[in-house]
């Protein structure tokens, strides 16, 4: 059954696969979002409380799903490099690591600008904005980690462990808003079935988040081949295409 | 047939004397008057034949050897908790000698000092075996490295988070606190400072190989302990407007079995990929 998977783990057919996905993954991301941005920013109606500030939402609640989602798969992967020892899982969670911590700082920097007008305070210490920063400082402790051993299979593990640790997190933020009461307003797109908001919000929100997920996906491809080329520079296949590159 | 048996029952009984005498030679670091205790405890479970060390006295080793350490060098145990004195008695001065504010403050100040006193302490948790190598002869012994961690970090507790919490009354008395919040901040730090040393040994596992790990590991384990100082002092708040703080308290409790449970085996494999 996963007799399809191990050719993956060749980092020459890895870097072949993501060569292969990138233009797909551009392509997508890049109508998905022209898409979803012109409809969101331009004829989704404005909020009949919130006016068209509420329009930040387009932006913010994808990055704060992505950046979870990015912190899970990068736990997934974690968890199989330290399980299955697969190398390029260990590549993969560091390409993840900066991309999730970058998309952990849009949504809060983003909530920040939108509590502003509608909470009249930059920030509160919230039970989901709090988890949200902590999610923030993990991110970065994965990276700091990353960086402070010079053997990167080392690193691999150590960061992955600390991953590992830190994946409590997130049940924590996703249900806080359910836990605890406070001013962060409830979840409105995920209900199945019936959404609270209307269809017309709906459909531009959508196409924004597949379009930022391909965009996430896009990056993290980029950062990985990266990482694959970095981590076999030594190899003959990879000193072939810097030939071919070359001439 | 029963010459080959005992013959490899002999060689077990080989295998495990030499397992023992392994950790043993750790638990001795050189120290001549403990030697004959030990020996004589060494040939008394001999002469019991137990064909290996058990658990329990595995465990029982690790943590007499490490208490004894401690004992030797008695500033490990009393700077972090000078530090933490001296921390609390910062913010008085600094923020005013107001009883009400203090009040208001104290449990906040109180679990932030003993968290920063148990991070300063970490580091004494595996570094100075891993210079010497007798973490890696742990490592190689054939008892389950989840003994041995947890071992350790209750001898760490007992060392640091045990005074913490017997000095944390005192303190709270300078700092005016609300006489119905005693028993929570007892309570919480009871069942608080097990966590921190649990989460913050992940941490020393992870850094114990890097050479500026001082920095780095403050970093990777502040985060981590958010949620107890987070739970921690909503308790002792709830306490002082005498309402039940029961929840919060079971929170930290499961926080503490939890870590309890999972936080070995993280700190087992943070250390092989840190010795490597």
């Amino acid at each position: 059954m996963w007799k399809w998977l191990h050719p993956y783990a060749n980092p020459e057919v890895s870097y072949h696969l993501t060569n292969r996905l990138l233009p797909w993954l551009s392509a997508f991301s890049a109508i998905f979002l022209s898409i979803g941005l012109v409809w969101a920013l331009l004829f989704a109606p404005a909020d009949y409380q919130q006016g068209h500030s509420f329009r930040i939402f387009y932006i913010h609640v994808p990055a704060a799903s992505l950046s979870m989602g990015i912190y899970v798969s990068m736990a997934i992967a974690a968890f199989s490099s330290l399980v299955w020892q697969l190398k390029l899982a260990d590549a993969s969670a560091a390409a993840m690591a900066p991309v999730g911590a970058a998309f952990t700082a849009i949504a809060l920097i983003t909530g920040a600008a939108w509590g502003k007008p509608m909470w009249g305070t930059w920030w509160i210490w919230d039970a989901r904005l709090t988890s949200e920063l902590i999610l923030l400082f993990l991110y970065l402790g994965v990276i700091a980690l990353h960086n402070a051993f010079e053997d990167k299979n080392l690193a691999g593990k150590a960061a992955g462990i600390l991953t590992l640790v830190g994946v409590v997190n997130i049940p924590i933020i996703k249900y806080s808003v359910e836990w605890w009461n406070t001013l962060h307003q409830g979840s409105t797109v995920s209900k199945l079935g019936k959404p609270s908001m209307s269809l017309d919000m709906l459909w531009p929100f959508i196409f924004c988040f597949i379009g930022f997920s391909f965009l996430v996906a896009l990056i993290i491809c980029l950062r990985f081949r990266n990482e694959i080329l970095a981590r076999n520079s030594i190899r003959p296949w990879v000193r072939e295409l810097v030939k071919k590159h070359n001439s | 047939m029963t010459l080959k048996t005992q013959s490899t029952q002999e060689t077990e009984k080989l295998t495990a004397i030499i397992d023992d005498s392994v950790i043993k030679g750790l638990a001795l670091e050189g120290d001549t008057l403990h030697n004959s205790e030990l020996q004589n405890s060494e040939l008394t479970s001999n002469a019991q034949s137990s064909a290996q060390l058990s658990y329990r006295h595995a465990f029982m080793l690790v943590l007499k050897r490490d208490l004894t350490i401690a004992m030797r060098h008695k500033d490990d145990i009393i700077n972090p908790l000078l530090f933490f004195v001296i921390v609390i008695t910062l913010f008085p001065l600094g923020i005013g000698p107001e009883a009400q504010t203090l009040s208001r403050i104290a449990p906040g100040i109180i679990w932030v000092a003993a968290l920063l006193a148990t991070l300063l302490s970490l580091d004494r948790l595996f570094k100075s075996d891993h210079l010497d190598g007798s973490l890696e002869q742990m490592l190689l012994s054939p008892h389950p490295i989840f003994v041995l961690v947890l071992a350790k970090i209750f001898a760490h507790w007992l060392i640091t988070g045990l005074p913490i919490i017997l000095i944390a009354p005192l303190l709270a008395v300078l700092l005016h606190l609300d006489e119905n919040s005693y028993s929570a901040l007892f309570l919480t730090l009871l069942l608080g400072t097990p966590v921190l040393s649990l989460l913050g040994a992940v941490g020393v596992a992870l850094t114990v190989g890097i050479k500026k790990g001082g920095v780095l590991l403050s970093l990777l384990v502040l985060p981590l302990y958010i949620p107890v100082l987070i739970f921690a002092t909503s308790a002792i708040d709830t306490a002082a407007l005498g309402l039940p703080y029961s929840g919060q308290l079971a929170i930290i409790a499961a926080l503490f079995f939890g870590s309890l449970t999972l936080a070995p085996f993280a700190v087992g494999a943070a250390l092989k990929v840190s010795t490597n």
